[in-house]
C-alpha cells in the first residue's frame, strides 16, 4: 500500500503541472471527478437562482418582477440547466471518483477523453446561460423544446441547440468511458455479480445514455435544419408533424429521467447497508430490477403525450407499460426497507439523506403511477401536479441521493470528517423546505393551475405563497451545504481509512484521502 | 483465476470496445431519423392522416328532431389569398346532405398552389363529420388574380352526441411549394 500523500505532494513528486494547468490538463479520475462536482454545484446554484426568480414572481398573483417572455425563458433555462448542467455532470463526477476505486482499477479507461468530456461542459454552459443575452432572449419553449415554438424562436434557440449538442457529446463520451471502465478494468476476481450496486446502476445508466443521447442529438439537428435549412420535419405546412418531435424527444426524454435516478438508487444502495450494518437485502434482485428499469424505460415514452392525440390502443399500451415500471422500482424500495429491518441503525447525515430520499421518492413514485393512468393524466396534464411529481423524483430522488453520496464519501475524498451537526441541520432544513415548496403544488395542480405561467387567478394565491417561502428557504439551505463542504475540505477531524464502521467495499481499504494514484497493482478480491 | 492482463492488453480491449460504442452511437443517431418515415407509416396504417379522402356514403335516417348549427370558418397561413365561406353559418338536421360554397381569390400577381387543411371544433365532432366532396382533398392551383368558387358536400352523422349543438368546420389554406408533391420528407 502506498503512503498517503497530499495531492500537491504527489504532483510534485511526479513532476506534473501544478496550479491552474494541473486542472486544465489533468487526466486523473479523482481530479476530473472533483471538477465535475464543482461544475455541477455551480450550475445547481445558477439553475436554483432562476427557480427563485420564478418563485418570487409567483409569490403573489399579478406581474411583479419579470415579463412573461422572460418568465418563460427562465423556466426553460432552469429545466435545461438542472438536467444537463447540474444533475448529469454530478453523477458523472461521482462515477469518476468512485468507480475506479470501487472496482480496483488504476484510472478510467480513457483518461484523455475523460478530460475532454469535462472541458466540453464549461463552454456549453456559458453558451446556454449566455443565450439569455441573445437578441430576443433565450429560448422560452420549455426544456422539452416543442415545435412549433422552438422553430419560431430567435437566435437564443440556436445557441441552446448548439449547447445541447455539446452537452450531449460530453455525456456520450463520458458514458462510453464509464461503461468501458466497468466492463474492462475490473480487478481480477471482481465478477459482474460482485460489483457494488453503484457500479451496476452506472453500467445500466451508461448504456441508456449511449442509446438515447444520439436520438436527442438527431432531434436537435432536425430542429436546426427546420429552422435554417428548409426541411419540414416538424412543420405542418410543409408536410411535417410537430407531434413527431414529441415522439422523438420523449424517446430520449423518458430514459433520461431514469438516467437521472438510477445512479441515485446506486448511492442509496451503498449507504443503507453501511448504516444498517447488514449486507444489502436481495442483491441479485436489485441488479435485475436495475436492468428491468433500463429496458422498460425505452418503451414508455408516449405517456408524456396522452393529450397529444393518440389512438386508444396506443394510450392503453403506454399506460400499462408505464405502470409496469412500478414493479422493479417497488422491488428496490422493499429491498431497501428490508435491509434496514432489524439492522443496527444509526442516523448520520448520509443515512438521514438516504432515508429521506426513500420517503420523498416514494411520494414522487406514487404520483407517477397516478399520472401514468391515461384518463387521470388527461385531467392533470400540464398542471402543477406534474410539476410537483417530477420535482419529488428529481429533487428528492436525484438531489437527495447526491447529497447522501457527498456526505458518505466526502471524508474519504478529503481525509476530514464533515461537521455532523451542520450536516444534520442541512438535512432537516432541506427536508422541511422541500416539502413546503412542492407538497402544496399537488393541490394547486388538482385545482387546475397550469404550469409555466407567470400569473394566476386569486384562488391559487395562498398555496403559491407557501411554495415560494419554501423555495427561498430551500435555496438558502443549500448555502449551508456549500459552507459545510468547504469547511470539511479545509480541515476537521481526521477520517480513518474505513470512515464508517459498517462500510464494506474496496474504496474503504484505501487511506483517506486516497493517494493521487490508487490500485496501480490490482487488489486481491476475497 | 486468470492472470492479470497487461496494461497494453487492457488498452487494446478498451479501444476495441470504444469502437463498438461509437458504432452504436452512430446507429442510434440514424435511428432518430428513421423514426420519421416510421412515424409516417404508422400514421398511415392507423389512419390518423386520412384527411384528404372522401368519406363513404352510408344510408342514414335523417334526424329531424334536432338541428345542428354548423359554422364554416376559413383561414389562410401567410398567403395572399382571400378565402371565405359564402354562407358562414348553416343549420342542418343530422343525416341531411348539405352543399356549401367557399370563395377563394388570389390577390397577388403570381400563380400559387395550396391545400386547405380542415379541423373541427369540438374535436370529437370530427369523427361524425362526413365530407363527400371537398376542395381540400386535392391541391388547388390559382392563376394570378384568379377567383374561384369551390364546393363542399357534407352531412353530419346522426350518431353525433346529443350534447353537441354547434360544430365548427375550419379550413386553413397552406402553400404547397412549386410543383413538389405533398410531403417534402
Amino acid at each position: 500500500m502506498q503512503t498517503p500523500l497530499t495531492l500537491s505532494g504527489d504532483a510534485e513528486r511526479l513532476g506534473q503541472p501544478t496550479g491552474i494547468r494541473r486542472w486544465l490538463t489533468t487526466t486523473n479520475h479523482k481530479d476530473i471527478g472533483t471538477l465535475y462536482l464543482c461544475f455541477s454545484f455551480t450550475m445547481f446554484i445558477v439553475g436554483g437562482l432562476m427557480a427563485l426568480i420564478i418563485r418570487a414572481e409567483l409569490f403573489q398573483p399579478g406581474l411583479q418582477f419579470v415579463h412573461p417572455e422572460l418568465f418563460n425563458q427562465l423556466t426553460t433555462m432552469h429545466g435545461l440547466i438542472m438536467v444537463f448542467g447540474a444533475f448529469m455532470p454530478a453523477f458523472v463526477g461521482f462515477a469518476n471518483w468512485q468507480i475506479p476505486m470501487m472496482i480496483g482499477a488504476p484510472d478510467m479507461a480513457f483518461p484523455r477523453l475523460n478530460n475532454f468530456s469535462f472541458w466540453l461542459l464549461p463552454p456549453a454552459a456559458i453558451l446556454l446561460v449566455g443565450s439569455l443575452f441573445a437578441p430576443g432572449g433565450a429560448t422560452g419553449a420549455g426544456w422539452t423544446l416543442y415545435p412549433p415554438l422552438s422553430v419560431q424562436m430567435g437566435p437564443g434557440m440556436d445557441v441552446a441547440i448548439f449547447a445541447i449538442h455539446m452537452l450531449g457529446v460530453s455525456s456520450i463520451i463520458g458514458s462510453i468511458n464509464i461503461v468501458t471502465t466497468i466492463l474492462n478494468m475490473r480487478a481480477p476476481g471482481m465478477t459482474l455479480m460482485k460489483m457494488p450496486l453503484f457500479v451496476w446502476t452506472w453500467l445500466v445508466t451508461g448504456y441508456l445514455l449511449i442509446v438515447v443521447m444520439p436520438v436527442l442529438a438527431g432531434a436537435m439537428t432536425m430542429l436546426l435544419t427546420d429552422r435554417h435549412f428548409d426541411t419540414h420535419f416538424f412543420n405542418a405546412a410543409g408536410g411535417g408533424d410537430p407531434v413527431l418531435f414529441q415522439h422523438i424527444f420523449w424517446f430520449f426524454g423518458h430514459p433520461e429521467v431514469y438516467i437521472l435516478i438510477l445512479p441515485a438508487f446506486g448511492i442509496v444502495s451503498e449507504i443503507i447497508p453501511t448504516f444498517a450494518r447488514k449486507p444489502l437485502f436481495g442483491y441479485r434482485s436489485m441488479v435485475f430490477a436495475t436492468c428491468a428499469i433500463g429496458i422498460v424505460a425505452c418503451s414508455v415514452w408516449a405517456h408524456h403525450m396522452f393529450t397529444a392525440g393518440m389512438p386508444v390502443a396506443g394510450q392503453l399500451f403506454f399506460m400499462y407499460a408505464s405502470l409496469l415500471v412500478a414493479v422493479p422500482t417497488g422491488v428496490k424500495v422493499f429491498n431497501w426497507v428490508a435491509t434496514m429491518w432489524e439492522g443496527s441503525l444509526t442516523f448520520e447525515t448520509p443515512m438521514l439523506f438516504a432515508v429521506g430520499f426513500l420517503f420523498v421518492f416514494v411520494v414522487g413514485g406514487i404520483t407517477g403511477v397516478i399520472l401514468a393512468v391515461a384518463p387521470v393524466d388527461v385531467q392533470l396534464q400540464d398542471t402543477y401536479y406534474v410539476v410537483a411529481h417530477f420535482h419529488y423524483v428529481m429533487v428528492a430522488g436525484s438531489l437527495f441521493g447526491l447529497f447522501a453520496g457527498t456526505y458518505y464519501w466526502l471524508p474519504k475524498w478529503t481525509g476530514h470528517m464533515y461537521d455532523e451537526r451542520l450536516g444534520r441541520a442541512h438535512f432537516w432544513l432541506s427536508m422541511i423546505f422541500f416539502n413546503l415548496t412542492f407538497f402544496v403544488m399537488h393541490f394547486l395542480g388538482l385545482a387546475g393551475m397550469p404550469r409555466r405561467i407567470p400569473d394566476y387567478p386569486l384562488q391559487f394565491a395562498d398555496f403559491n405563497m407557501i411554495a415560494s417561502i419554501g423555495a427561498f428557504g430551500f435555496g438558502l439551505t443549500q448555502l449551508l451545504f456549500l459552507y459545510t463542504v468547504m469547511k470539511c475540505i479545509r480541515g476537521g477531524e481526521k477520517a480513518s481509512a474505513r470512515v464508517w464502521d459498517g462500510a464494506t467495499g474496496l474504496e474503504w481499504t484505501l487511506p483517506s484521502p486516497p493517494p493521487h494514484h490508487t490500485f496501480a497493482a490490482p487488489p486481491v478480491i476475497r | 483465476m486468470t492472470t492479470t492482463p497487461t496494461h497494453l492488453e487492457t488498452d487494446k480491449a478498451n479501444r476495441a470496445m470504444r469502437l463498438k460504442f461509437i458504432l452504436v452511437v452512430a446507429i442510434m443517431f440514424a435511428f432518430g431519423y428513421l423514426l420519421v418515415p416510421f412515424y409516417e407509416r404508422i400514421c398511415k396504417v392507423i389512419g390518423l392522416r386520412d384527411i384528404d379522402r372522401a368519406d363513404e356514403v352510408k344510408a342514414a335516417q335523417m334526424d329531424t328532431t334536432r338541428t345542428v348549427r354548423v359554422e364554416l370558418d376559413a383561414n389562410v397561413n401567410k398567403l395572399p389569398l382571400k378565402f371565405r365561406s359564402e354562407t358562414p353559418i348553416v343549420n342542418i338536421h343530422p343525416g341531411e346532405l348539405m352543399n356549401v360554397v367557399y370563395e377563394v381569390e388570389n390577390t397577388s400577381d403570381r400563380p400559387m398552389t395550396g391545400q386547405a387543411i380542415p379541423s373541427y371544433g369540438p374535436q370529437i365532432a370530427g369523427a361524425y363529420f362526413r365530407k363527400l366532396e371537398c376542395f381540400c382533398f386535392t391541391k388547388q392551383s390559382f392563376g394570378p388574380r384568379e377567383m374561384r368558387r369551390m364546393p363542399v358536400v357534407f352531412w353530419v352523422d346522426p350518431e353525433l352526441p346529443k350534447e353537441i349543438v354547434t360544430v365548427t368546420l375550419s379550413y386553413t389554406f397552406f402553400e404547397v411549394e412549386g410543383n413538389k408533391t405533398g410531403s417534402t420528407m
